[in-house]
């Protein structure tokens, strides 16, 4: 198993939250100090530097107009901690390519940050979450078809060596494709898509892309990971579906003490509590499906700020299987269970910095989990293992 | 409301035709001169008590735009260049060389669209409440983003008295509900950006050579007054009315008074016509 050490970069310096309508999409800029957010932007870094001294891997995201992520331009920060780091596995998870007009742009870009990185990049692609729609003016109907559309865009900017390649599709017109530089792995970084749904997840496993989830729970990732490796197996990509192909996003704090992982785990709940956001930017028209829409329409949608804050605590979160805090003992044993619960991942991305967590504690939990429970993980699930295999999984099979 | 209450049975009815590969539903009523009726963005239902009215003295047909109510959405279709394309073969179809046009919302937008393509097609132009263009600077919205507003805001918008929408999303039909939801789909398709309007159509509409009212209620908070003078002012022989009482959907708040506008204001032009044909 690898993992991934994952900050989505907040500014958490906020007024209360009775104080606006929504931290995301229309939260006024003036409560942003550039300097509070320059020393942020210092201080997260240095985290994701810890993360590579101890061995994790790094993911970094993009969100725009939102208090909660201040990385409007990951590929920027992902330039940065390219040349700032040596070892570590770059995963920029991921570009909202559906939002981008230019995915050839978005072609470059990348293959770039390969070529600075020396082949570190683990290129990710997603969809958006709805909030998005409005601060990239993106049309929410037919996302997906864009989405999936400007992927194989991007794959054939990387792949085509022999000068200008065109591209006349539905969403995108390019007459003259030819990219400098193109990547420094060959064909192409690894490619991840992150989906929250089973029917988005079976055509990721078709392509064999590396499929991510985020806080999805025991109730919510099996279905998505089975749909992954039905689509792979439909794909004709054989019956066994490698772990590594999947991925889990959680919570993630372990301290020394029970003491200790309560109180930073307490404080990365800020990623439930903060996120604030009104209906009308959470359901934008077209971006799902008609029939769940008719339903919201309906009333059927809650006041998710208002849910979360009810259920946001460290238990039920546990429970949830949305966060795995403890001691190194307790969040071993946790992840396991979601392990054995889901069929198997191979990747851990972890959600290891939110709000008010400091810096110190920050690294302490980075620290805490790189030394006394990653050593365990990578033993106990091997990345050779097959997922979907619940009884015995490969590392655990007596060899014929 | 008393229109609403009971719509006659027969109202109901629609029928299916196939146009341009598009599975078109449309409705057709009444006898007499043909007016080609162009719903807004919230779908045909709402407006059929209207239409009913309006059937009285002219023949009506009134498609649901590719995307509303039962009609389909073929993958390649997103614009209303693309729907007023649909209604000029839908005219071919039926016959309609000369006729009648009324638009509300973004079915004003098709109409005036339509009539520069073929202004020599159309007898006159009625546009409710139109969409379309925009006129005012590029720091201010000229329509109010309603892809951007609170269910509760946006009816303070559409409605003089929001307490008169007779949607009940609650108690609605299911399959009425799915529609209301692929009606609001489609819209945000066709009018996400640029956001209601296309920049080329307020360089065509001189083309417009036909007698043309825009109508407003007077109390419409997502058409202003001043955009629709502004919008009149790009058509050679249009004119403004008002309906009091009534907000973005004058037909449905004020049915009666909205109807009597426009066949008045057809009537009129028709008789102006023959009397000019006798002279």
């Amino acid at each position: 198993m690898k993992a991934w050490h994952f900050s989505e970069n907040a500014y958490p310096y906020l007024p209360p939250a009775e104080e606006y309508e929504s931290i995301r999409v229309s939260l006024p800029n003036r409560i942003y100090d550039p300097k509070k957010g320059a020393a942020l932007y210092d201080r997260y870094i240095d985290e994701w530097l810890v993360a590579e001294d101890e061995g994790v891997e790094i993911m970094l995201n993009e969100h725009h107009q939102t208090a909660t992520c201040v990385d409007p331009a990951a590929p920027l920060v992902l330039a940065a901690l390219a040349r700032l780091t040596k070892t570590a596995r770059l995963l920029i998870l991921g570009n909202p390519v559906a939002n981008r007009r230019q995915p050839v742009r978005v072609a470059e870009e990348m293959a770039m940050v390969d070529v600075l990185s020396k082949g570190r990049l683990e290129c990710g692609f997603v969809r958006g979450v709805p909030y998005e729609v409005l601060p990239a003016n993106s049309n929410p109907v037919r996302m997906n078809e864009r989405q999936w559309e400007a992927i194989d865009l991007i794959i054939k900017a990387w792949t085509s060596h022999d000068g200008p390649v065109s591209h006349e599709g539905q969403f995108f017109h390019h007459r003259n494709i030819n990219i400098w530089p193109r990547p420094y792995q060959q064909p192409h970084p690894p490619i991840w898509v992150s989906t929250t749904t089973p029917g988005g997840a079976g055509r990721v496993g078709a392509r064999g892309y590396v499929q991510a989830t985020f806080l999805t729970g025991y109730r919510g990732t099996p279905a998505i990971y089975e749909s992954y490796r039905k689509g792979w197996r439909e794909a004709g990509r054989g019956h066994d579906v490698p772990v590594h192909r999947l991925a889990y996003a959680a919570l993630v704090y372990a301290g020394e003490s029970e003491a200790e992982a309560r109180s930073g785990a307490e404080k990365l709940l800020w990623y439930m509590t903060a996120n604030k956001v009104p209906l009308h930017f959470c359901y934008p028209p077209g971006y799902v499906p008609t029939p769940v829409h008719a339903q919201i329409l309906r009333g059927a949608a809650v006041d998710q700020h208002a849910a979360n804050r009810a259920n946001a605590t460290v238990d039920k979160a546990i429970e949830a299987g949305i966060m795995f805090a403890g001691t190194p003992d307790q969040v071993f044993r946790q992840i396991k269970q979601m392990y054995d619960h889901v069929g198997g991942f191979g990747h851990l991305l972890i959600m290891g910095q939110a709000g008010f967590l400091e810096h110190d504690e920050t690294v302490r939990g980075i620290k805490t989990f790189a030394r006394e429970v990653y050593p365990r993980l990578k033993e106990a699930f091997p990345d050779t293992a097959v997922s979907g295999v619940r009884e015995a999984p490969l590392g655990a099979r007596v060899p014929a | 409301m008393t229109v609403l209450a009971k719509p006659a049975e027969p109202a109901r009815a629609s029928h299916m035709i196939s146009i341009a590969g598009v599975e078109l539903e449309i409705f057709e009523r009444g006898r007499g001169a043909p007016m080609l009726y162009l719903h807004g963005g919230g779908g045909i239902a709402l407006d059929l008590p209207f239409i009913d009215l309006l059937a009285s003295e002219r023949r009506i047909v009134a498609p649901s735009h590719p995307g509303f109510g039962k009609s389909s959405l073929p993958d390649w279709l997103d614009s209303v260049d693309d729907i007023a394309h649909i209604n000029l073969e839908l005219m071919d179809r039926l016959g309609l060389t000369r006729t009648d046009v009324v638009g509300l919302s973004i079915g004003g937008w098709i109409a005036a669209d339509l009539a520069t393509k073929v202004p020599e097609r159309l007898e006159r132009l009625v546009l409710i409440g139109p969409v379309g263009v925009k006129t005012g600077p590029p720091d201010k919205l000229d329509v109010p983003d309603v892809f951007a507003m609170s269910q509760h805001k946006l009816d303070q918008l559409r409605f003089h008295d929001p307490a008169k929408n007779p949607v009940d999303l609650a108690s609605m039909p299911e399959e009425e509900l799915h529609i209301l939801a692929r009606n609001r789909e489609t819209l945000a398709l066709l009018t996400w950006e640029p956001y209601m309007h296309n920049p080329k159509l307020k360089h065509r509409l001189h083309r417009v050579n036909v007698p043309t009212l825009f109508v407003r209620g007077a109390s419409d908070g997502i058409v202003s007054a001043e955009y629709l003078e502004r919008y009149a002012a790009l058509i050679p022989q249009a004119r403004t009315e008002t309906i009091a009482e009534a907000g973005h959907l004058p037909q449905v708040e004020q049915p009666t008074a909205t109807a009597a506008k426009v066949l008045r204001f057809l009537q009129v032009a028709q008789a102006a016509e023959t009397s000019g044909a006798r002279s």
